[in-house]
């Protein structure tokens, strides 16, 4: 089973969240992260799903997501190089003593220490998901209290060269 | 206003609809249901609907007060399956609205257009558990085409405009409209769309030339092709195509369940029904094809059996559908035509050449010969399978016939040979027991001047027997055929089969007696035990200028063959016991 990531261009409507997640019950699919927000269109909303399935399953599930009439577009990511991010707040269990260290840590990530308490503090980090799980295991030896993250947000690279391409 | 509106107006003989009047939200509803054309309406009233039904009184519109909302949903979807036009029924919030859920699903399932208008408590109370509130956008999104909770008077009739679209363009369905009382009540100038615009919404879907030679390249090479034609046929008026395209390619059709009456069954090309109660030569077709064509048919699982690996086998599939998501869906296909079969075979009939096919056809006339549908005749027993032989040569296949869900639903699928589109009306999908009756009161509705008759188990039909007071009420002369084997028999019949005769739950000998039951409405009953009495009785009732109920009591252990059991293929068919 491979991970797709799938860009659903929706009106901005009470309900339509339902419904896209609806059907995902009801045709058996399963969502492993979905973001929503707004787009550089008034009314309309983007959402960002991953999910997992054979290129039948992932094509099935593409057209019944254009069936409903909320929906605008349905894009498959994954089909093309794209760039996704996700963000992560990770609160660890450390005194104040061992913020250097830590940050020795995060720092190589390009994530941050966003609040220090007396006895933990929260690192912020963004990136792809493998590098928050990368980033994860390696704090997971402090004791990680508590951790929260969005999901991927994605879009389609533009289509330049390869050789030309930026990797950012 | 439009030319065109103020003709419809002077045809219908409406009063002038005064655009930028202010009107409330009720009245701009029935402003906006005449406008679409919509005659009657099938509902139930309620407080949440009490401004609707306000303005329904003394109104240009034909309400027909059903004794229960599942009789009313079930009653407009009859109406639209035996027209093509959208049924539109109104129920109350909560428990009115929750009543309305398995006609939608029925509808959604067979693909029906329906509007179905809910009422819903005041906004200010919604979310509180008000007294009758039910989440009916919520409940039904799984079961619906689309729907609309109206938040402001001047978003309806822009909802409206929309919904109609929705219901009744591409793969038709139903779409609910729930319209809170404070909406309903609110007041505002009357408007209403001249176009809808739904972003995002494909309602038609013409193939390109290149997709249509693909198609008649494909079916062009095939030796042994079968179409499988579904109910996309009659939801898009395709049947003269059909035919012109089957005559013309030399391609025998097998119809599904849903298809039958889209092909006439007494054409030299037709197959018949297929799966798991279908005729042994549609399944041996299915099973030696070259080529399988689907047209507007799912390829559901009363047909692959669920074992889509071992479905016609040998075959290269040819799929056409109006929804993309149905290609690809449930079997591996070799070409596919996302778009409407009409436009699609009209494209392909010029292009179309005969098929190199007759000895495949003088096959299949062959196995027709050999394997018909057949049940033992058994002296005085009535034999449920010679109550429908009995319907179908005293209409010479004329009637528009609904039925229940059951073994006398199958027997009617395959004794009764549908001539014309939309004169089957079934619950194909959801298997919906309880939805003959009240869809033949559409069907009627309709069509008052054709013979409507309704196949019913003695079980179904005591889902919604109630409705029996609005053929009496409205004197909607529907026959009742009651094919009465005093149990719920096709239960009995997989009891039979995979349970080792353990009969769990499907004796239904203390029924009402169905003619005292009938009588008791004020409608005509009847009765008949023997292959002789219900000669004579079926006579009668369709000389009888009203409604009549005809209790065919049936012998109870009998069959429906062919059949192929769940799990198995389509070769492996029980024939029967003779
Ligand atoms: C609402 C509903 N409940 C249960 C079923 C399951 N079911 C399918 S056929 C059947 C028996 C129908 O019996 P009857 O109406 O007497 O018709 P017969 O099979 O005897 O012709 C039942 C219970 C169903 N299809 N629909």
């Amino acid at each position: 089973m491979q991970q797709h990531t799938i860009s659903v261009l929706v009106n901005d409507q009470p309900g339509v969240l339902t419904r896209v997640a609806t059907l995902f019950g009801q045709r058996g699919f399963n969502i492993d992260s979905i973001t929503v927000g707004g787009t550089e269109e008034q009314g309309l909303s983007r959402m960002i799903i991953t999910t997992g399935g054979d290129d039948r399953q992932i094509n099935q599930l593409m057209k019944q997501l254009h069936k409903l009439i909320d929906v605008i577009s349905v894009t498959n990511l994954s089909e093309n190089p794209f760039v996704s991010r996700e963000l992560a707040l990770i609160k660890v269990t450390a005194s104040p003593s061992q913020l250097a260290e830590l940050n020795g840590i995060v720092e190589p990530f390009r994530a941050a220490i966003v609040d220090v308490g007396p006895s933990s503090l929260i690192v912020q980090v963004t990136g792809d998901t493998e590098k928050i799980d990368a980033l994860l295991v390696l704090l997971q030896s402090y004791g990680v209290i508590e951790l929260t993250r969005t999901g991927s947000v994605a879009m389609a690279r533009s289509i330049v060269p390869a050789t030309a391409a930026a990797t950012v | 206003m439009s030319v065109e509106m103020a003709e419809l107006q002077k045809k219908n003989g409406i009063p002038p609809i005064q655009f930028g009047e202010e009107v409330t939200g009720a009245e701009t509803l029935l402003r906006c249901l005449i406008l679409e054309e919509v005659e009657y309406i099938f509902g139930y009233p309620g407080g949440a609907v009490l401004p609707i039904y306000d303005s329904l009184y003394g109104s240009y519109f034909k309400h027909i007060l059903t004794r229960h909302e599942q009789g009313a949903i079930h009653a407009a979807d009859g109406y639209a399956r035996a027209t093509g036009k959208p049924g539109v029924c109104i129920a109350t919030s909560g428990p009115g609205a929750t009543n309305l859920v398995t006609g939608i699903a029925t509808a959604q399932m067979d693909s029906v257009p329906l509007v179905c208008i809910t009422g819903n408590v005041a906004q200010s109370l919604i979310g509180t558990d008000a007294f009758q509130e039910a989440n009916i956008t919520g409940i039904t999104i799984p079961i619906t085409k689309h729907s609309y909770f109206v938040r402001d008077i001047r978003d309806l009739p822009r909802i409206v405009k929309e919904a109609f679209h929705i219901a009744t363009t591409g793969r038709p369905g139903p779409v609910l409209i729930d319209i809170p009382k404070d909406v309903a009540n609110a007041k505002a100038p009357f408007t209403y769309p001249d176009k809808v615009e739904i972003r995002g919404y494909r309602a038609s879907l013409v193939p390109s030339d290149e997709e249509v030679q693909e198609f008649v390249k494909a079916v062009g090479e095939a030796k042994r092709p079968v179409i499988l034609a579904g109910g996309g046929i009659i939801a898009a008026q395709a049947e003269k195509e059909l035919r012109d395209f089957a005559e013309k390619t030399r391609i025998p059709v097998i119809n599904t369940f849903m298809g039958l009456g889209g092909f006439p069954g007494t054409h030299e090309l037709s197959l018949a029904m297929p799966g798991m109660h279908g005729n042994y030569t549609a399944n041996q077709a299915l099973l030696n094809a070259d080529c399988v064509i689907g047209l507007g048919a799912r390829f559901d699982d009363r047909i692959t059996m669920g074992r889509t690996k071992e479905f016609a086998p040998k075959a290269r599939i040819v799929h056409v559908d109006i929804d993309p998501a149905e290609l690809g869906k449930n079997v591996d296909t070799a070409v596919t035509v996302a778009g409407d079969v009409k436009s699609t075979l009209a494209k392909a009939i010029p292009l179309a050449k005969a098929c190199d096919s007759e000895a495949w056809i003088s096959q299949l006339k062959e196995w027709k010969e050999q394997y018909p549908y057949k049940y033992k005749k058994d002296g005085d027993v009535l034999k449920p399978q010679a109550v429908i032989e009995l319907l179908y040569n005293s209409t010479d296949g004329e009637a528009i016939v609904t039925t229940d869900v059951g073994q006398h639903q199958m027997w009617t699928a395959q004794y009764y040979k549908f001539k014309h589109p939309r004169s089957f009306i079934s619950s194909g999908g959801l298997g919906t027991m309880g939805f003959g009756f009240p869809a033949a009161i559409g069907a009627q509705i309709a069509h008052p001047d054709r013979t409507v008759i309704s196949v019913v188990g003695d079980g179904g039909f005591q889902m919604t027997n109630q409705e029996l007071a609005i053929v009496s009420q409205y004197n909607i002369p529907v026959k009742v055929a009651i094919v009465n084997n005093q149990c719920l028999g096709m239960v009995r019949q997989w009891q039979e089969l995979f349970y080792d005769n353990r009969y769990s739950q499907i004796d239904l000998t203390c029924s009402p007696d169905f003619v005292k039951l009938a009588e008791a409405y004020g409608v005509k009953g009847l009765r008949a035990s023997t292959p002789e009495e219900a000669e004579a009785v079926w006579a009668e009732a369709l000389a009888h200028d009203g409604p009549v109920v005809v209790d065919f009591r049936v012998a109870q252990e009998e069959n429906v063959y062919p059949m192929v059991a769940s799990g198995n293929t389509l070769d492996q068919m029980e024939l029967g016991d003779d």
